[in-house]
C-alpha cells in the first residue's frame, strides 16, 4: 500500500512549499486526540527522521512514521472546495467511523 | 469531513483547539476580511468570490442590505444608502460639512445620527452591519469557532474613535483581540519585521483618510516613530475636486440628491480611468436640464488636486521631521491604500523620496493582510514573539495650578506605556483635588483638550506641599487611556477610564500640532507669567497665615512696610507683566526676612523652652 496525493492536492503542497520557501515535503500521522478517538497531523516537513517512511506522489515527498502508517496506509489526499470553504480531505480506507466534525476518526 | 491546513512543524493544533481569529481591514470606502490558513495570510472572499466589500450600508424598511447589494441602491435612494460611515464615526454633528452628503444627519445624544427608514441610525451601528457581514463571510470559511478579530484603524483615530469602533465590533459579536493601526499592518504584510534594520515609511492614502507613519526596524522588531496624519483627507477628495469641476460651468445648481449621487459616481469613475488613460472624454446626460461634455487629461488632473497632493507631502515632512529624519535616512516607502494607484500619487511620492516604492502587494489588501498575521499570533497558533509598538498621537497630562499642563506621557511614546508623577496639594488643609485630564501639546490648558475630569477626596488635612499625591496615566495597546490618582499616606484613590469625549477629528489633532509649534515662545511666556502669577499668590497666603500667628514679634513700622509690599503685590498680580510681578515678590521677600528670622528664632525658643542643657547634649 502507499500515501497518494491527487494532483490538485500536489499542486497546492507545491505552491505552498514554494511560498514558504524551504521544506522536503508533507509530513502526515496520526495521534490520539479529539472526540471520536485519533486525529489528522499534517504538517511541512523540514527534514526526513531515519525512521520515516518516504512516498513520492505527483512530485511531493510525502514522509509518515511507522506508527501512523498502520492507521492510515492507503489513504489518498485530496483538495477540495465545499462552497467557499478550501482545505484537504484524507480519504482513508481504515476509517469506520468519525466524528460529527470530520476532525477525528476511528479505526 | 473537516477540510485540514497543513501547519508548520511540531505546532499541529489538536482537533477542536486551533484558535481561529481574523483581521479586518473596516475602511471608508471598501472592508476586508483575511485569514491565516496553511500559514499564508489570504483574503477571504464572499459567496461572490468578491474580496472587497463596499462599506455601504442599505437600510430598507424590513432588512438591511451591506456591501455591494447596498451600492446597487445608491444611486435610487440615497438618503438610505450609508456610505463613508468611518468619516463620521466617534464624531459630532458639528464637526462634518453637512454639504457634502445627501444623507439626511440629526444631532443624537452629542453623537452623530443618520435618518434612515429603519429610524435614526449611529454611524457605531452603521459600522457593526459591515463587521457582521465580514464575520459572516469569515464563518463560511472557517466553519468553526472564531475566536477573535484584530480590526485596523487609522494611526491617527483618538481614543473616541477607537473606543467607538470597538463598540461597532461588540455590537457585530466579535470579540476584538486588538486595533491595530493601518500602517503598523501594512508592514508586517510586506514582512519587514523580518529584515534586520531599516526605517520606512508607510504611505496611506485611502477612500477617507490619510496616514503618514514612519517605522523604525532593529533586530527584527519594529517601532512606530512618528505618525501624521489627516482624517479628512483621501480620494472621495479627489472625487470631490472632479466633481466640482464636472458642476464649475454649469448654470444650475444641483440639489437632486440622486443627480448629485449620479455625478459622485461619474466623478469616481473619471479618476479610476485616469489611472489607465491620458486622456478622458466625458459625454453623459443626467437628466433633461443637465448634459456634461467635457474633456480631461491626467496632467489638467494632477493641476485640478495639486492642493490635496502637497498636503499629503506636507504631512509627510512633519512627520520626518518628529523623527529627526530626512529622505537619506529612509530605506523604503510602503504605499498603501487603493488612492495609491492613481499616477499623481505615485509620482509625487517617488519625486519626493527620489526612490522606487514599494507596491507590489495589493495596496487595497495589504493592510487585511497583516491584521489577519497579526491575529493569527494572538490567537496563539504561532510561536512567534511578535513586539509591535504604537505610539501616542498626543501629549497627555493634567491640569495644574495656574492652568498650566503638566504632561505625563510624551507624544510619540510607544504603547503599552504606564507613567507615574507626584503632586502635592496647594492650600493648607486642602482634602480635594481635581484632576483635569487634558490631551496637546500646548502648555495651557484652554489650548489643549479636555478628555476627562474627576477628583480625589479624603485626603487628610496637612499643611500646604506635605501630601503626596502620585498620578498614574496608563495606555494600554489599544490606546486607551485609564488615570489613576492616590494620596500615598491613606493610599485614598480616585481613577477613571477616559471615555469617549466625542468630539475631536484628526484635522483639529493636526491643527493642535501646528499651533503648538507655531505657538512655542508665546506658550513659555504664558507659562512663566502663570507661573510667577501663582508664586505670588502663594507667597501672599503664607504671609497672611504667619501675620495672623506671629504680628506680636515685629513692630508696627515693619508692618507698614510689608502691608505696602503686599499691596503692591496685589496690585501687580491683577495685572498680566511677568516682569512687575517677579519684581514686587522681590520686594515683599525683602521686607519680611527680619519677620521671618524673627518667627524662626521664636519657634526655635519655644522648642528649646523648658530644657536644660543636658537634654540638648542627649
Amino acid at each position: 500500500m502507499a500515501i497518494t496525493l491527487t494532483e490538485k492536492a500536489a499542486h497546492r503542497v507545491e505552491k505552498y512549499l514554494q511560498s514558504r520557501g524551504k521544506g522536503v515535503g508533507l509530513k502526515l500521522a496520526v495521534k490520539t486526540s479529539g472526540c471520536s478517538g485519533m486525529a489528522y497531523v499534517l504538517e511541512f516537513a523540514d527534514q526526513i527522521d531515519p525512521q520515516d517512511e518516504v512516498f513520492e506522489s505527483h512530485g511531493i515527498k510525502i514522509l509518515v512514521d511507522p506508527k501512523s502508517l498502520i492507521y492510515i496506509d492507503g489513504t489518498e489526499l485530496d483538495f477540495t472546495k465545499e462552497g467557499i470553504n478550501e482545505g484537504f480531505k484524507f480519504n482513508n480506507p481504515n476509517v469506520k467511523d468519525s466524528c460529527g466534525c470530520g476532525e477525528s476518526f476511528t479505526v | 469531513m473537516a477540510l485540514l491546513q497543513i501547519s508548520e512543524p511540531g505546532k499541529s493544533t489538536l482537533p477542536h483547539e486551533h484558535r481561529n481569529a481574523i483581521g479586518i481591514d473596516l475602511g471608508t470606502t471598501h472592508s476586508l476580511v483575511a485569514a491565516v490558513l496553511s500559514g499564508e495570510a489570504k483574503i477571504l472572499q464572499d459567496e461572490k468570490n468578491a474580496r472587497l466589500i463596499p462599506s455601504i450600508v442599505h437600510y430598507q424598511k424590513e432588512a438591511i442590505l451591506v456591501g455591494n447589494e447596498a451600492a446597487k441602491q445608491l444611486a435610487n435612494d440615497p438618503t438610505n444608502t450609508i456610505t463613508s460611515a468611518k468619516r463620521l464615526i466617534g464624531k459630532k454633528l458639528s464637526d462634518i460639512q453637512p454639504d457634502t452628503t445627501p444623507l439626511k444627519l440629526v444631532n443624537q445624544d452629542q453623537l452623530i445620527g443618520i435618518k434612515t427608514n429603519q429610524g435614526v441610525k449611529t454611524p457605531i451601528e452603521v459600522s457593526s452591519e459591515i463587521l457582521k457581514k465580514l464575520s459572516a463571510i469569515a464563518q463560511n470559511h472557517i466553519q468553526d469557532e472564531i475566536c477573535g478579530a484584530v480590526i485596523s484603524v487609522p494611526a491617527y483615530f483618538d481614543d473616541a474613535q477607537r473606543q467607538a469602533t470597538k463598540d461597532a465590533a461588540r455590537l457585530a459579536g466579535l470579540h476584538v483581540l486588538r486595533l491595530i493601526n493601518e500602517p503598523t499592518a501594512a508592514a508586517l504584510a510586506y514582512g519587514l519585521d523580518k529584515k534586520v534594520e531599516g526605517r520606512f515609511v508607510i504611505y496611506d492614502l485611502g477612500g477617507g483618510t490619510f496616514d503618514i507613519s514612519i517605522l523604525q526596524l532593529s533586530h527584527g522588531l519594529f517601532e512606530v516613530i512618528a505618525t501624521q496624519g489627516d482624517t479628512g483627507l483621501g480620494g472621495d477628495d479627489y472625487d470631490l475636486a472632479l466633481f466640482n469641476w464636472l458642476i464649475s460651468d454649469l448654470d444650475i445648481k444641483v440639489e437632486d440628491p440622486k443627480i448629485k449621487q449620479a455625478l459622485i459616481s461619474l466623478s469616481k469613475k473619471i479618476k479610476e480611468d485616469l489611472s489607465q488613460e491620458y486622456k478622458i472624454e466625458i459625454n453623459e446626460r443626467l437628466s433633461n436640464e443637465i448634459l456634461i461634455k467635457k474633456i480631461i487629461t491626467q496632467a489638467e488632473f494632477s493641476q485640478l488636486t495639486d492642493n490635496l497632493t502637497q498636503r499629503t507631502l506636507k504631512a509627510i515632512k512633519a512627520a520626518l521631521h518628529d523623527a529627526n529624519s530626512t529622505i537619506d535616512d529612509i530605506d523604503g516607502i510602503v504605499m498603501v491604500g487603493g488612492s495609491t494607484r492613481m499616477p499623481v500619487i505615485q509620482k509625487a511620492v517617488q519625486d519626493f523620496f527620489k526612490k522606487d516604492l514599494l507596491n507590489d502587494i495589493n495596496p487595497d489588501e495589504v493592510v487585511a493582510l497583516g491584521a489577519a498575521q497579526q491575529a493569527n499570533i494572538l490567537a496563539g497558533n504561532t510561536n512567534e514573539n511578535l513586539l509591535l509598538l504604537d505610539v501616542t498621537p498626543l501629549s497627555l497630562g493634567i491640569e495644574t495650578m495656574g492652568e498650566i499642563v503638566e504632561k505625563i506621557i510624551p507624544r510619540n511614546s510607544t504603547l503599552p506605556i504606564a507613567m507615574a508623577q507626584e503632586f502635592t496639594t496647594y492650600k493648607d488643609g486642602q482634602t480635594a483635588m481635581m484632576i483635569h485630564v487634558v490631551q496637546g501639546e500646548r502648555e495651557m490648558v484652554k489650548d489643549c483638550r479636555s478628555l476627562a475630569k474627576f477628583s480625589l477626596k479624603g485626603i487628610p488635612p496637612m499643611v500646604a506641599g506635605a501630601a503626596k499625591i502620585r498620578v498614574t496615566f496608563q495606555v494600554d495597546t489599544d490606546g486607551l487611556l485609564s488615570v489613576t490618582a492616590k494620596e500615598l499616606s491613606t493610599n485614598t484613590q480616585a481613577s477613571i477610564e477616559v471615555k469617549p469625549s466625542y468630539g475631536l477629528d484628526d484635522e483639529q489633532i493636526r491643527s493642535m500640532l501646528e499651533d503648538s509649534f507655531i505657538s512655542a515662545n508665546e506658550d513659555l511666556e504664558h507659562r512663566a507669567l502663570a507661573e510667577e502669577k501663582m508664586g505670588g499668590r502663594q507667597l501672599l497666603e503664607m504671609l497672611k497665615n504667619a501675620l495672623s500667628e506671629d504680628q506680636k514679634l515685629i513692630d508696627k513700622d515693619e508692618i507698614k512696610l510689608i502691608d505696602e509690599a503686599v499691596k503692591g503685590l496685589e496690585m501687580a498680580l491683577q495685572g498680566d507683566d511677568r516682569h512687575q510681578i517677579h519684581e514686587k515678590i522681590e520686594r515683599l521677600n525683602d521686607v519680611t526676612q527680619n519677620f521671618a528670622q524673627a518667627r524662626m528664632d521664636h519657634s526655635i525658643q519655644k522648642a528649646l523652652s523648658g530644657k536644660t542643657l543636658k537634654d540638648m547634649e542627649l
